[in-house]
């Protein structure tokens, strides 16, 4: 009996190396280059886009959607700045808003491998040529500062440059961009604090657990104003190579060259400025922190 | 004489060749199983993408020795919140199963406490502790997010561990209670030198069931902010799109859990022998 298990388990582990072995092995990946022909308009229409649902283009964000890129948590009402883009892109694309369908696509599932039940996703989610190996990104349509928010009364109001906040507790969100800004930038002395999403961040400032948080400037701006009564943005400052948010797409999608168009042509006409500033007007007005 | 001796060595002969058969069974009946699982896998149309996101060995290099470091402290926490747990989750089990009518509303509180802790969810329970008390403004509450997760940790799985226990308690026959307090033995005595000892002999395996699962709720811990193994695994994760760190991170914890299941395993062994 002993000799059986033995036998057994010695097959498991066989088993396992080969799955392993397997997975260590790269040399097949052939990936198609994605070649980009020049688009046009008569390219990027509804007929020939082959769209997760035929005649729809379905549209991925995170739920809860927070502003200010969404308003009253609904991306179908067009507004928020991610839930205009998108109706922009689509418009440019010759859907109608009422062919523009949503779905609820937690981050953590936006780059699963998979057939994804969405056409782009957009949900704050920066460019990053790593992130490229398992999504299709499209050309960027925001870039990004990171700003500086401390809570009420904080000592931290009159700091002026980075280097003031090497020995400060910070606090940034899981997934974003903001956690290498913080390491790159501001090298704090503390390893900085991730959290879940924006709200831990700010019960963990509001606590004192943390003596400022990092977080995009429309996000600090928002949190700001809406959720932290008497905070403060000090100060913003750039990532380095910048902060720049795309839409996500099923890796070697065939709609990418178009919604890239689409967000161009957008970005030509002036539509996109419009767009942006009407939703994240206030994004300048925070001091530049220096290095 | 040479009869019987012929028949033995035909029997034993016989339980040779079944002993083979079973084993040429089981080696067949594996490869079968674990090779059609390992086939069906590797050539679906969508391995090459499940291998590249979950099992890249470049993300796994270049991500485990930052997990690894967060597993120290993992390790940590663990070691810290199993001690006080063994020690509170006694002392609830013994005023639980006590009969002093004096301890009656201490036997309430201890029920209550268990009902409560064991029902709610282990991850809001880090929540309420880890956020919540610290917004008390209580002078002489800790504001390290590490000691108030032991602290959450503790508390849950203390309710757990005074329920096996007290299980373990009330396994053993009032008989001997009685039989204790007649030699002379006072209450306390006869706890300390007749019950627990076969208590706790009897509930080793439930209790270390519990330390697996308290070993696997460290990482809960990581929605603190804390960087334990999880978090850094997270990190690494999302800031990549690739789910390799997270298999980094739990290789680790199966590293620890699967020998404390063998151990355990031996444990109910040898117990099955024994009774």
């Amino acid at each position: 009996m002993t000799k059986n298990r033995l036998v057994l388990m010695l097959l498991a582990v066989l088993a396992l190396a080969l799955l392993v072995g397997c997975g260590s092995d790269d040399s097949s990946d052939d990936e198609t280059p994605s070649v980009d022909t020049a688009v046009t308009a008569s390219d990027c229409t509804p007929e020939n886009l082959d769209t997760y649902k035929d005649g729809v283009l379905t549209v991925g964000t995170d739920s809860p959607a927070y502003q200010p890129y969404f308003e009253d948590e609904d991306p179908t009402n067009g507004r928020g700045f991610e839930s205009a883009v998108a109706y922009a892109i689509a418009g440019e694309l010759g859907f109608d808003d009422s062919e523009v369908e949503w779905a609820e696509v937690p981050f953590n599932a936006s780059f699963a491998p998979g057939q994804k039940k969405f056409d782009f996703d957009v949900n704050q989610i920066s460019i990053k040529p790593a992130r490229e190996k398992a999504v299709t990104f499209s050309v960027p349509y925001y870039t990004s500062s990171q700003a500086v928010l401390v809570g009420k009364d904080s000592s931290l109001e009159d700091v002026t440059s980075l280097d003031q906040l090497k020995d400060v507790s910070i606090g940034v969100q899981i997934g974003t961009t903001s956690l290498d800004a913080v390491k790159d930038e501001i090298e704090p002395t503390t390893e900085p604090k991730v959290f879940d999403n924006s709200n831990d961040v700010v019960t963990a400032l509001k606590q004192g657990q943390v003596d400022a948080v990092v977080l995009d400037l429309p996000t600090a701006i928002y949190l700001r104003d809406a959720q932290l009564p008497g905070s403060t943005v000090i100060g913003q400052f750039e990532a380095e190579g910048g902060d720049q948010w795309g839409a996500v797409m099923p890796k070697d999608t065939s709609i990418a060259s178009c919604v890239d168009w689409a967000i161009e042509s957008l970005e030509k006409s002036g539509r996109l400025e419009e767009i942006t500033d009407k939703w994240m007007s206030e994004s300048a007005s925070a001091p530049k922190l220096e290095d | 004489m040479t009869g019987d001796g012929d028949r033995r060595a035909a029997r034993e002969r016989a339980r040779k060749a079944r002993s083979r058969r079973g084993q040429a069974i089981a080696v067949i009946s594996s490869i079968v199983v674990l090779g059609g699982l390992g086939t069906a896998i590797l050539t679906s149309s969508g391995w090459p993408d499940v291998r590249e996101t979950f099992f890249s060995a470049e993300s796994f290099r270049t991500t485990f020795p930052d997990i690894l470091r967060g597993f120290w402290l993992d390790i940590k926490m663990f070691m810290a919140v199993e001690v006080i747990v063994l020690i509170v989750g006694l002392l609830i089990a013994v005023v639980r199963t006590s009969r002093n009518p004096a301890l009656f509303p201490i036997r309430l509180l201890a029920a209550a406490y268990c009902d409560f802790f064991r029902g709610v969810p282990v991850i809001l329970l880090v929540y309420l502790v880890g956020f919540g008390l610290p917004a008390l403004n209580l002078s002489g509450i800790p504001s390290d997010p590490i000691i108030l997760a032991c602290l959450a940790l503790s508390l849950a799985y203390s309710a757990y561990v005074a329920e096996v226990y007290r299980a373990g308690i009330k396994s053993i026959h009032p008989s001997q209670v009685d039989a204790a307090l007649a030699t002379g033995l006072t209450r306390i005595q006869t706890l300390r030198h007749v019950v627990l000892p076969q208590a706790i002999r009897r509930v080793r395996p439930p209790l270390l069931n519990d330390f697996i699962s308290l070993q696997k709720d460290v990482a809960l811990v990581a929605m603190l902010g804390i960087a334990e193994a999880f978090r850094i695994a997270q990190i690494e994760a999302l800031s990549s799109f690739n789910y390799t760190p997270l298999l980094a991170a739990a290789s680790l914890y199966l590293l620890v859990t699967i020998p404390m299941a063998r151990l355990l395993d031996r444990i109910t062994d040898r117990e099955e022998i024994n009774s």
